[in-house]
């Protein structure tokens, strides 16, 4: 208990004093899961809204498929990005293997099903209460899916921070494809998984902190949103 | 004593209605889900620029053959023609379509009218305001459309499809469950509407909001039509003994 309570006592002093080694590993975290969310959000919202709003051959095969990878494992994500990305492998000649960009693929990988299979859902759902309106309207596929994305735009952001969510707290896609190099590819869960191997207990907790304020307040953004999008009557 | 006001807000409008569509004619109209048949083999013409009532039992397949006529559902077999020919995306633009339950976006009451704006390219700022207040919704402009009363939506609804100018409208029970102030906006629109040459068809359960209204009537009854005559004939002399017992209430 007092080794617990020493621990927390320097894991705060190091987040109080903003500590450039904690800081570091951060940002990078937070750089590596925006940009592989952005990179989930652009290919999620568009081929979601275009599987919510189209009816073909084999579309219920392929959401099961989308579905499925919701629960992607990430290590073997891990292993099938380090496989691509290896030398010997197909993209190995873009030498991206242990760089934040092969965690940021890897990260895509892992949040784009979450991000399509959701927002499919969501656009479907207000899709089907406006269908006879824009079909009395004679709307082109086009303004049909510009209204749908501006309509559903509060559950939208509420499934990129489910995503980002899901990123920010992966271990282990990005420990196999990053290497977790020192002030290079070290991000906050890697980290955590290191330090607290090497019994460096305080930076570890001073890392879960930062990580478990960073869900508090990813989930404080879902609920404010919720309450917004119910207030104007958008949800 | 709305009467005034909608047609000053009719000529600010500018309507330019024509009726070059009509008559609609519909051939051997057949709907079908799943094998069974909602609409039969049914003919009719649809010829004045006057307002037809489509009335019937529930289960007729009275919302259906709206939605027929509007282009929203396609027939199984059969065709409907537009004076000879078949639906064009710009005859489906001269349509406006009001439904039982009113469909808003989920955006405020003035968005709902600055949707259409941005539909058909061009700015209804002069006429905005003039159109809520005439529905009494002004002062809730800005509220959420979704948190509007019934009978407030469907009167929301009702002016955000005259921004369409159509030459057309149709009505599904527009006036279902409403209040009889309600009623009397959307009556007053309907025949103001009728006024400058819109055609209406719309229908309803309202026996005596038919006679109101109505200058001719298509009953039909399991998907089939029983009777098509002008009010008068239908409401005074009505031919079938099924009509007979509908409007004596046993149907």
């Amino acid at each position: 208990m007092f080794e617990f309570a020493e621990a927390f006592k320097l894991a705060l002093n190091l987040v109080l004093s903003f500590d450039s080694n904690l800081l570091e590993i951060v940002f990078l975290s937070l750089k590596v899961s925006l940009i592989a969310l952005v990179i989930a959000c652009i290919i999620g919202f568009s081929l979601g809204s275009l599987l919510a709003s189209n009816k073909f051959f084999g579309r219920g095969f392929i959401l099961i498929i989308i579905n499925s990878f919701m629960a992607l494992p990430p290590v073997v994500v891990g292993l099938v990005v380090y496989m691509l990305l290896s030398k010997s492998g197909p993209l190995g000649w873009m030498n991206l293997l242990y760089t934040p960009s092969a965690m940021i693929l890897a990260q895509s990988i892992i949040i784009t099903p979450i991000v399509l299979a959701l927002s499919r859902q969501v656009i479907e759902d207000l899709e089907n209460e406006y269908a006879d309106f824009f079909k009395s309207l004679n709307m082109s596929k086009f303004q049909i899916i510009k209204t749908l994305l501006w309509d559903a735009r509060y559950s939208l952001i509420t499934v990129s921070l489910a995503g980002f969510g899901r990123g920010i707290a992966e271990v282990g896609a990005v420990i196999i494809v990053g290497g977790n190099i020192n002030h290079f590819t070290r991000v906050m869960t890697t980290s955590i998984a290191l330090e607290t191997s090497m019994g460096n207990l305080p930076f570890a907790l001073a890392l879960g902190i930062i990580l478990l304020l960073i869900s508090l307040s990813v989930n404080a953004l879902v609920m404010a949103l919720n309450l917004t999008s119910k207030r104007y009557a958008f949800a | 004593m709305h009467l005034p006001k909608i047609k000053k807000i009719f000529e600010s409008l500018q309507l330019k209605v024509d009726d070059n569509f009509l008559p609609i004619v519909l051939k051997n109209l057949t709907f079908s889900i799943d094998e069974k048949k909602i609409l039969s083999r049914l003919n009719l013409s649809i010829k004045s620029s006057l307002i037809t009532v489509i009335m019937g039992p529930n289960g007729a397949g009275k919302s259906i053959l709206l939605k027929l006529i509007n282009g929203i559902l396609e027939p199984s077999s059969g065709a409907i023609l537009w004076n000879g020919n078949k639906i064009t995306s710009d005859l489906k633009r001269k349509q406006a379509l009001i439904f039982q339950k009113p469909i808003l976006l989920r955006r405020s009451v003035i968005s709902n009218l600055d949707f259409i704006e941005g539909l058909t390219g061009k700015s209804y700022n002069f006429i905005k305001d003039d159109l809520l207040s005439l529905v009494g919704l002004l002062d809730q402009k800005k509220q959420p459309a979704k948190l509007l009363s019934l009978g407030e939506q469907q009167r929301l609804s009702l002016v955000r499809s005259l921004l369409l100018k159509p030459s057309l409208i149709l009505l599904d029970e527009p006036t279902a469950n409403l209040d009889p102030a309600t009623t009397n906006i959307i009556e007053n629109i309907i025949v103001t509407s009728k006024q400058f040459g819109i055609k209406i068809i719309f229908v309803t359960h309202n026996i005596l909001q038919a006679k109101r209204l109505a200058d001719e009537v298509v009953f039909i009854d399991n998907g089939e039509l029983v009777e098509h005559s002008n009010a008068d004939n239908f409401f005074s002399k009505p031919k079938s003994k099924i009509v007979k017992n509908y409007l004596e209430g046993k149907l």
